[in-house]
């Protein structure tokens, strides 16, 4: 998703010299030719994320179209102020790029996984929140962000997020795209877990589930549509998300179920647990230790659905208890 | 249009005379009675802030900025960021005195159901840049501000109002050490240094000592002055900028409290608004023509 960012980016840098990328010191090998070919609409900021959001806040308040970004929380959570009183309560045309959402670097510890980004942005008023689903979606995302004035928060993942459309989707900010139409369940993912849950939909149908894949690439605002007409025309509802468990994509559903009196017979939040991993591991290793790989996402579709004695769901329970 | 005609501050190299320096300092007192009026109405903090930056706001709106009350959102205004956003009385009585709104709006400061808050907001009232109130933003706003005019050719400056006790946050030492480096001669901090934070002596508190020397340390062209004197200022002002190729730091040294006997210096001027016999004391100490009592 990296790679695809900076080339819409520079796209887009080409054709609107608005457009300004300004990185907190993080980006080696990624924005290295960005910087050399637009000299004018880059900045290093160097190590220091409130000035760099601060900064950003006042060139977009000077007519530009501005990009932040840096890894996970180091863009979000460090100059989380900063983004709330310079960027959103200005409306002001910043888009705030995150890195390695989730889990994405696995092995470099809880510093480095933004897991509590969603929950947190998705409260600041005036800011849209994107977490694209794979390579195509984050290109796409950023040429709609940038289309779009006002604060966003483009949430992407690294560099091995395998591409799930391989046809152009209609990528709309605020709306849904169905990757897989389906009448028993539907699976409602968010950013890189698309992929995954796109593969456990397929082993579902094998067995005769079958699963209605959303990719619901914008947090904030909420497809209410896509979600209540899930609800309506399918007894249950997961949610797929690579952060936690509290206050993201599976608590802005339940708002809009809850809210809506439009509750399905069933309704999970797969995700991380709000608490601090006591393992280090690449990212699908702790995928699967949270039961968000394939075999995991198959496994708790089934137990909640009553279906026992699957050897996917042995499979992932092995994992799950094996600490 | 013309706007040499309406634009406040083009009279920065005419030589300022007698009348131009006693008229500011009947605005700076006119300043002061509006926010004692305006705290006491609110029952609200900080008109010791206030009281410190009085002079400095009466020289730049009407000495140094390049701003147009007319055409409040002019592209080619000078910005003019208070990022000690406790002292918005101070900055909306200021912008009211020299024709952004009616004076009579000020009544509105703090009130239930107005839009008009004890912080700099910049949907209160025209002419205010951004809203601040939570310290240590304003300085790296102003730095974008400045950053986008260099690079995009415009000759506007952007001028940051800093309190002393801002200069504890690490977010204003980031935009200090990133402004030199890109040498944004056209950005201006000004630090009003009262020497009283929010819970004692900036000395007691975390002493900024020597601070000229850290900002030039950062790389900043740093002049002292006396805060209160407006010939001091407008020559300060004047001078702008110190440095080509650095950005300027002008350190004012300033009285918390300043222009009322028994609130000046006083930490609990910080938090109080004047009551009673206190607000006749106060209105009374900063009359037309008279000097205040010290």
């Amino acid at each position: 998703m990296r790679s695809a960012f900076i080339e819409a980016l520079t796209e887009l840098a080409e054709s609107d010299k608005r457009i300004t990328l300004v990185v907190g010191d993080l980006g080696f090998g990624v924005v290295t030719d960005f910087a050399r070919r637009f000299p004018s609409q880059f900045v290093n900021a160097g190590v220091s994320e409130q000035n760099m959001t601060g900064l950003a806040a006042g060139m977009a308040l000077s007519g530009r179209i501005v990009f932040t970004y840096s890894i996970g929380n180091f863009s979000t959570l460090r100059c989380l102020e900063q983004i709330r009183n310079d960027v959103c309560y200005h409306k002001a045309d910043v888009k705030i790029v995150a890195i390695g959402g989730g889990l994405a670097y696995g092995a470099l510890g809880v510093s480095h996984y933004a897991t509590e980004d969603i929950a947190v942005m998705r409260a600041l008023p005036n800011m849209r929140v994107v977490a694209p689903g794979d390579p195509v979606e984050a290109r796409l995302a950023v040429r709609a962000i940038a289309e779009e004035h006002g604060p966003a928060y483009l949430r992407l993942g690294r560099d091995k997020e395998p591409v799930v459309h391989h046809n152009l989707p209609g990528f709309f900010i605020g709306k849904a795209i169905t990757v897989k139409p389906g009448g028993d369940i539907t699976l409602i993912a968010t950013g890189g877990m698309l992929y995954n849950t796109v593969k456990a939909s397929e082993e579902l149908s094998s067995m005769g589930i079958d699963a209605r894949v959303l990719s619901m690439h914008t947090i904030e605002p909420l497809d209410r549509e896509a979600v209540l007409s899930a609800a309506k025309e399918t007894s249950a509802i997961f949610t797929v998300e690579e952060h936690s468990t509290v206050g993201g994509l599976g608590s802005a559903v339940a708002d809009v179920l809850a809210e809506a009196g439009c509750v399905p017979e069933r309704f999970v939040k797969l995700g991380l647990p709000p608490k601090f991993p006591d393992v280090v591991g690449d990212q699908e290793f702790l995928k699967s230790r949270y039961r968000l790989d394939v075999a995991g996402i198959v496994g708790r579709v089934l137990e909640t659905l009553g279906i026992q004695g699957n050897a996917a769901v042995e499979s992932a329970g092995t994992q799950i208890t094996s600490s | 249009m013309d706007l040499r005609e309406i634009v406040v501050g083009e009279e920065i190299a005419k030589a300022v005379s007698e009348a131009d320096v006693a008229r500011i300092e009947e605005l700076a007192l006119r300043l002061r009675r509006h926010c004692v009026m305006m705290t006491h109405r609110a029952r609200s903090s900080h008109i010791g802030s206030c009281f410190s930056a009085v002079e400095l706001l009466a020289v730049l709106y009407t000495q140094v900025l390049r701003v147009n009350p007319n055409w409040p959102d002019w592209p080619d205004r000078d910005r003019f960021i208070m990022s000690k956003g406790h002292a918005a009385a101070a900055l909306y009585a200021t912008l009211a005195e020299v024709g952004f709104f009616p004076v009579e709006r000020l009544k509105a400061f703090c009130q239930n159901g107005s839009n008009m808050p004890g912080h700099a907001t910049h949907s209160a009232v025209p002419g205010v840049e951004i809203s601040t109130g939570s310290l240590g933003h304003g300085l790296s706003v102003g730095v974008g501000m400045a950053l986008a005019a260099k690079r995009d050719g415009k000759g506007y400056r952007v001028f940051v109002m800093l309190s002393d006790g801002e200069c504890d946050e690490g977010s204003t030492w980031e935009a200090a050490l990133f402004a030199p480096h890109h040498k944004l001669d056209n950005l201006i901090a000004i630090v009003d240094y009262n020497k009283i934070q929010s819970l004692g002596m900036v000395k007691e508190v975390l002493d900024l000592d020597p601070l000229a020397e850290k900002w030039k340390a950062f790389g900043w062209a740093v002049r002292e002055v006396e805060g209160h004197d407006v010939h001091a200022l407008i020559d300060v002002f004047s001078a702008l900028p110190f440095e080509t190729g650095k950005p300027s730091c002008v350190i004012a040294h300033t009285v918390k409290g300043k222009g009322v006997s028994f609130m000046e210096n006083k930490l609990l001027w910080h938090y109080r608004s004047p009551q009673g016999e206190e607000l006749e004391r106060a209105l009374a100490e900063l009359v037309n023509g008279k000097k205040p009592v010290l």
